[in-house]
């Protein structure tokens, strides 16, 4: 993730109207509202953490990609699309398509026939309380401290963009967030989270449209750049034969293996702010079909994310800079660009609709994270560790107070972050450490029968101490880079994915291992938890237009297609 | 139970109303310095129709029925 904040604000980028202003604010309005209206309907255990498991596939699949679809995620990658060009757009394509089909059909069945209500959950029937344990203290960790960060990134975005008070902006946001899932639970998170897609849509998709009616087409489009920047720019995969021959220094093996194969199959796979969304489908088809639907809109997100950033590089007058530059030159950084479109074609009522979008990205990104703290909370650490015989009420009351706590703390990592700004990459740099080993440690308790307790915990462990090692040796000496990332001119992404391929192997070599010199588990323990032993349920007679795989070939078919054409 | 697709042809048709507003306002009492680029294609006004119309489907196939 590129970090996304000036520390100087000369100006700001916009002006809200009135009627911009009424836009934002019955947003506001209608979230509270939502959550009202839900509150009758979050008082069991299933209710508020599980939404009842009775989201449809749409919902599911649509707030599935929502959770992912933040704000920071929006305008960090337009600025990624502004520095690198086109080649960002393979964090939406290869780093994500195969991996949500691939949670789809073959990693669905197990986590939603177990029955779990997190991944944590799920370690803890595979492999044992020490694996939910170690996953569910990072993960909650993480995502409250994530919360945090998002947060305070959001009200220094509102400052920049709209010259907002930070606090008013922190305060606002975090309140209407603590309520609407206080009161409805996950199911109003993800409600939000759906209308935050259509929101998003509806504010964005005016910039790439305008932008290449005023770039002259795509071809005008691709001229300018190549004039501007590089001819390279425009090409996903043609560049990548070398670390010099693209402006993001990275090999194909990289983009393949490090994110294609690692960090986002760690990712969609594992993180539980995603797979719960999922894990809250109404049945067994829907579960599989959710993350079909997923991937079939992400595969066009580039058109609001990545078009803006490459249109920006050919019709903005001023030059973007990095955020460092920015920062002391007064200047805007690559970050900017998304807003700076905005304002450059959006007018009175569709300027305060874009700015919407970026709202509802960031706080349905905050409510996300929170509704999958509190969860991972109340059942894998509270109930196991402090008080396994509450009530079904007692951890719905729990689940209400971390609601409200989780936000307290967001907010107060928030004020951290405002202090000392690199607490934002080391939270960031957090989050790297332990997705790919969890993947590893999940896919092989799914498929791998012989994989044991002990061999799942310390796989996971030495993994995840892999991945902080090697980010500590490239902090404390930046040459390592060349043995980290395989070459001396790798940049910051290049190294993330490597270090992500690496602590995945780590982890996996260690789990078979330990594995193999340990006691097998018995088929009883295993049974509907791994391939072999869990009976899928058949879906039927049903036609070929009903079938989850024949979705996921027609997502797969387009994926490789799309690859071909900006290749 | 209110679905959520009628909550979003709800956000769609307000915003969609409220920029199209805007959008006629601008058309009838152009402003001496619009502030954007491309004024002249009045996107509030065609973007705000789509946004009211794809709403009110919204709100129409999506409202709640009535208790028996």
């Amino acid at each position: 993730m590129t970090p996304l904040l000036a520390t100087a604000v000369p100006t700001q980028l916009v002006r809200l109207s009135p009627i911009d202003i009424v836009i934002v604010v019955f947003y506001f309005a209608l979230v509270l509202s939502i959550g009202w209206y839900l509150k009758g309907r979050a008082n069991t255990g299933e209710d508020f953490f599980m939404a009842g498991r009775e989201m449809t596939a749409w919902v599911a699949g649509l707030s599935f990609l929502s959770a992912n679809l933040g704000a920071l995620e929006l305008m960090g990658w337009a600025g990624s699309a502004y520095q690198y060009g086109i080649l960002a757009t393979h964090w939406y394509w290869i780093g994500a398509i195969p991996a949500m089909l691939f949670l789809a059909l073959v990693m669905m069945p197990f986590y939603y026939i177990s029955k779990t209500h997190s991944v944590p959950g799920y370690l803890k029937l595979r492999f044992g309380e020490s694996s939910r344990a170690l996953s569910a203290v990072s993960f909650a960790l993480m995502t409250v401290l994530m919360s945090g960060v998002n947060m305070f990134a959001m009200a220094k975005v509102m400052q920049i963009v709209l010259g907002w008070d930070i606090n008013f902006s922190i305060w606002v946001s975090s309140l209407t967030v603590a309520v609407y899932v206080t009161l409805g639970g996950l199911r109003s998170a993800i409600f939000n989270e759906v209308l935050q897609f259509f929101l998003i849509w509806a504010g964005a998709l005016l910039i790439p449209i305008l932008g290449l009616y005023e770039a002259g087409g795509w071809s005008q489009l691709k001229l300018r750049i190549a004039e501007r920047a590089s001819a390279q720019y425009v090409h996903l995969w043609s560049g990548l034969g070398s670390f010099t021959t693209n402006p993001m220094g990275i090999h194909w093996t990289g983009i393949v293996f490090g994110l294609g194969a690692v960090i986002s199959m760690g990712y969609w796979t594992t993180d539980f702010l995603v797979v719960q969304r999922i894990l809250a489908a109404k049945d067994m088809r829907s579960a599989e079909m959710a993350p079909i639907i997923g991937a079939g809109f992400k595969m066009f997100v580039p058109i609001i994310v990545i078009l803006p950033g490459l249109l920006g590089l050919a019709v903005l007058p001023m030059k973007l800079v990095p955020e460092s530059v920015a920062a002391a030159t007064g200047g805007h950084s690559y970050n900017d660009v998304l807003p700076l479109m905005l304002a450059r074609y959006c007018g009175p009522g569709l300027l305060g609709l874009g700015v919407t979008a970026l709202i509802a990205g960031f706080m349905s990104g905050m409510a996300g994270n929170v509704s999958a703290f509190t969860t991972v909370w109340t059942y894998d650490l509270y109930r196991p560790f402090f008080n396994s015989q509450g009530t079904d009420h007692h951890y719905v009351n729990m689940g209400r107070w971390t609601t409200v706590i989780g936000v307290l703390i967001s907010v107060g990592t928030a004020y951290l972050v405002m202090q000392f700004a690199s607490i934002m990459d080391y939270v960031q740099a957090l989050f790297s450490f332990f997705i790919a080993p969890l993947f590893g440690t999940v896919v092989l308790g799914m498929l791998w029968k012989r994989a044991t307790g002990p061999g799942g915990f310390w796989g996971l462990l030495s993994g995840t101490l892999c991945s902080i090692s090697m980010w500590t040796w490239v902090k404390v000496d930046p040459r390592a880079l060349r043995y980290v990332a395989l070459s001396p001119n790798a940049k910051g992404l290049a190294q993330d994915m490597y270090q992500a391929l690496w602590s995945f192997l780590l982890c996996v070599v260690v789990t078979v291992v330990v594995s193999l010199a340990t006691k097998p588990m018995t088929e009883r323990q295993l049974t509907g938890l791994v391939y072999g032993l869990t009976e899928v349920p058949a879906i039927g007679d049903v036609p070929l237009l009903e079938k989850p795989v024949f979705w996921a070939a027609v997502v797969l078919v387009i994926f490789v297609v799309l690859n071909l054409i900006f290749w | 139970m209110v679905s959520i697709w009628f909550f979003i042809g709800i956000s769609l048709a307000v915003n969609g109303v409220l920029i199209l507003g805007a959008g006629i306002y601008q058309l009838l009492d152009p402003p001496a310095n619009p502030g954007v680029v491309l004024f002249q294609l009045h996107a509030n006004v065609w973007w705000g129709a789509a946004l009211l119309v794809f709403g009110l489907i919204y709100c129409v196939r999506f409202a709640p029925k009535p208790k028996a």
